[in-house]
């Protein structure tokens, strides 16, 4: 690689650092507005949430019962067995289900929002909306984030109980145990220390979600191969910031609890 | 380039007051290499339609996204109702923008909405307009005026290229413009729709005393709907007059367009 690419690369790269920040603080002015749109907001807290449930809510209960499944025997031959429940929960609520439920909404949300609104980049909806004298930030990109910041934490806590469910049935696979027992087990074992952080991280994982979905469909060049390339993009980089957050997460909690 | 401006007396709307609604003075603009605007003037006086020619990709669209500010001339001034474009603050401009109708070559219909959705949109979005009832009469009413009632309850989806067009122009109109700007309203129509939709243009013009620069290269659009037509070549306005001064023009380039 000679210098001039080099220059080029960090001029590009500079140059979308700069778009984001403006982006970021347009999308800052337009959230903390009176004119906040409630009712798109509304409307995308559906969108967003309810029609992620299924998915979100098949595979957490999924996981649930495979980790219990895989986890068994080792247990077993440690005579931990009755320890299953306890390792299950804190698994789940401090990283697995907020993990897991985050990368699956990246997949669908973040792409989703990505191809929506880069579709109407590309069929000039979102310049029309502009000439109009109507703010498309707040309408289409305030409504969107706010949305996922609020929908990932509710997704996740439903993923969460849903794998647990899934742990209790595996368990039943094998033995009798008495649903009382199971979650009085699981839930005596979490502290406020397993709870809050992983919502925090869940909050955090909406807003990137949300950011990178907007951010890569409200930038999409013209041409309908830049809607595949913006869905495609923002799942990649929601994924990776996904990942970014929660070590970054991780590491402060551990600092301060 | 020969400078063969065509300077005879234009066929101006008989009711044209002498006011200038849009004064377009010294407009540059370049895209990389590629200067795409050559000190560009123009003037739109109230109640006129301009019809500006020219080919593909000589930067006919780019004028009048200059005129919105949403492309940023290199140099050049941009006065629209009595305000300098590029001075305005983002409320400013917002405000402007409220007067001025921009109708897209796509027509560019939010295809999530339905034609109802889509034209209380700038009623409510735009002019905050809160009574039902109110939204409802105007979109009726608009909707009457292109000629599509029975369309209100479509999707975007579910109608024809003109029916778009048509929609489009009732969903900018809605908001009573003072300024219509119309890119490319009849490409990609066949010539009898595309016919309607001049006709159309005329007709607001008349009704709702609109002042409209329309950007074309059909040549029947821009006989039915101009007042003055400007021909642009190479980023530059060669000529101007009427259609039947520049139909019989003897610059070469100028009646390349009207062959």
């Amino acid at each position: 690689m000679n210098i001039e690419t080099n220059k080029l690369a960090v001029k590009t790269w500079l140059e979308s650092a700069g778009d984001t920040c403006i982006f970021f603080y347009k999308f800052m002015r337009n959230t903390f507005s009176i004119e906040f749109e409630w009712s798109e907001f509304v409307r995308q807290c559906y969108e967003i949430g309810y029609k992620s449930f299924t998915l979100v809510g098949i595979t957490s209960f999924i996981m649930g019962t495979v980790l219990i499944i895989q986890l068994r025997p080792t247990m077993v031959d440690f005579g931990a067995e009755s320890m299953l429940p306890k390792i299950l929960t804190v698994a789940i609520f401090r990283e697995i289900g907020p993990v897991i439920t985050g990368i699956i909404c990246a997949g669908k949300i973040a792409s989703g929002i990505g191809a929506e609104l880069g579709s109407m980049k590309v069929t000039e909806q979102i310049d029309s909306m502009e000439v109009s004298g109507a703010n498309p930030m707040q309408y289409l990109v305030a409504t969107r984030i706010i949305a996922c910041c609020l929908m990932l934490p509710l997704l996740t806590i439903l993923g969460n109980l849903l794998s647990l469910l899934g742990g209790y049935l595996a368990m039943n696979f094998t033995d009798k145990v008495s649903f009382y027992l199971y979650f009085s087990k699981s839930f005596n074992s979490l502290t406020f220390t397993d709870y809050l952080p992983a919502m925090l991280k869940t909050v955090l994982f909406g807003f990137a979600i949300g950011f990178v979905g907007c951010y890569k469909g409200y930038n999409a060049n013209r041409g309908t191969a830049s809607v595949g390339i913006a869905a495609n993009s923002a799942v990649v980089t929601a994924s990776l910031w996904i990942f970014f957050i929660d070590i970054v997460v991780v590491l402060i909690t551990n600092l301060l609890f | 380039m020969e400078d063969i401006k065509v300077k005879e007396e234009r066929s101006a709307p008989q009711d044209t007051p002498a006011e200038a609604v849009i004064t377009v003075s010294h407009l540059s603009k370049s895209f990389g290499d590629k200067q795409v605007l050559k000190d560009i003037n123009l003037t739109l006086k109230k109640g006129e339609n301009i019809v500006v020619m020219g080919k593909s990709g000589e930067g006919k669209s780019i004028t009048i996204q200059c005129i919105v500010g949403m492309q940023e001339p290199d140099s050049g001034s941009v006065k629209v109702l009595g305000k300098e474009v590029l001075e305005l603050n983002d409320e400013e401009l917002k405000e402007l923008r409220k007067r001025i109708g921009f109708l897209f070559q796509s027509a560019a219909l939010y295809d999530s909405m339905s034609v109802r959705d889509n034209l209380s949109f700038p009623l409510t979005k735009v002019l905050k307009i809160k009574d039902q009832k109110e939204i409802d009469q105007r979109i009726e009413e608009m909707l009457d005026s292109v000629g599509l009632s029975d369309a209100i309850d479509k999707m975007p989806s579910d109608l024809s290229g003109g029916m778009l067009k048509r929609v489009g122009l009732a969903r900018t109109l809605i908001v009573k413009p003072e300024i219509m700007l119309y890119d490319e309203p009849t490409t990609g129509l066949d010539p009898i729709t595309g016919r309607e939709i001049s006709h159309l243009i005329v007709d607001i013009q008349k009704k709702y005393k609109t002042s409209s620069i329309i950007i074309t290269h059909d040549l029947e659009c821009a006989k039915i709907t101009a007042n003055r037509i400007l021909v642009m070549s190479e980023g530059e306005y060669i000529a101007e007059g009427t259609y039947d001064e520049l139909q019989s023009s003897d610059n070469e380039l100028v009646k390349s367009f009207f062959i």
